[in-house]
């Protein structure tokens, strides 16, 4: 068999803020009825967490599940896990009008941590990212710059993002342009 | 700058993040109606100038359609609402008359 590789590689620039791509990350989209019991037992049973609420990201020990629509989660779990994972997770939901398809190969994540990652984003997103508006835990697909994208705060005030991995050179020159160490703009402090 | 509030991710959606998608409450006519109708239904829109009702699309967002009543002289917006409905909502409809009594649209009013 051959290795899997992520996207980009060990790619990394140090600006207003770091970025980082971040590797091999399982992913699973399901579409079902996320107010079902049986759908709301098999999520936490793939990832340890709960269905999340609107615009919410659950985070667990090993996994985390992400509101994507109305009838749309975003599972992560490790690489490694993903094939068994999405697989366990069909067959709980045989009987329900659900979906779960392994889309970690489809998919590139980043993450962008420092001092001025709110406003690295906040250039290529029509988004608030003011810290009373965008907390930890919050989840947010939006567009950056010309692609769909989707990103959530963790509680160390790093952003993950995740966008389609054709675009993933396209996503990490963007965030390099937007990082540039010249171009502070100050608005989130 | 349209900001629109998506009804189902409840996103204040500004205008990039959204695709248009036209008229909204179309009635289709599609095999077995006559030429006049199916003419009618492919050309023919409404253009007012004032309150109008449109369907939008949450595009880059949760990907959901939606409708979204608003007026095209001053881009203000009185509400959105499912797309799950051939008519709008009574309190689109209030929201309207409180700030333009007497609109009328297309058989709506």
């Amino acid at each position: 068999m051959s290795d899997p590789l992520s996207a980009l590689p060990g790619a990394r620039y140090a600006g207003l803020a770091t970025i980082e791509e971040s590797g091999l990350q399982g992913m699973i989209t399901l579409r079902g009825d996320l107010s079902s019991k049986t759908l709301q037992k098999a999520v936490k049973a793939a990832t340890g967490a709960d269905v999340p609420s609107q615009r919410q990201i659950a985070v667990a020990t090993g996994g985390a599940a992400a509101w994507m629509s109305p009838d749309e989660l975003l599972l992560l779990v490790p690489y490694d896990e993903v094939e068994q994972t999405t697989s366990t997770l069909a067959e709980a939901l045989s009987g329900e009008h659900a979906l779960a398809v392994n889309v970690s190969d489809a998919r590139a994540l980043f993450s962008l941590s420092g001092a001025g990652a709110r406003e690295v984003l906040g250039k290529i997103c029509p988004v608030d990212f003011d810290p009373a508006a965008f907390a930890p835990g919050d989840f947010r697909r939006t567009r950056m710059a010309q692609v769909a994208a989707a990103f959530w705060l963790d509680e160390a005030e790093t952003f993950h993002i995740v966008c389609f991995r054709s675009v993933s050179q396209y996503v990490f020159n963007l965030l390099k342009t937007s990082a540039h160490p010249q171009s502070r703009v100050g608005v989130y402090g | 700058m349209l900001i629109l509030e998506c009804p189902y991710c409840g996103v204040k959606a500004e205008e990039t993040e959204l695709h248009a998608g036209g008229e909204a409450h179309l009635k289709r006519f599609g095999p077995g109606s006559s030429d006049d109708e199916f003419h009618d239904y492919l050309f023919m829109r409404e253009n007012p100038k004032g309150v109008h009702f449109e369907r939008w699309r949450h595009v880059t967002g949760c990907g959901k359609w939606f409708h979204a009543a608003r007026c095209t002289m001053t881009l203000e917006v009185f509400g959105t609402y499912t797309a799950q409905t051939s008519a709008p909502p009574q309190e689109i409809r209030d929201a309207i008359t409180a700030k333009r009594p007497g609109w009328s649209w297309r058989e709506f009013e």
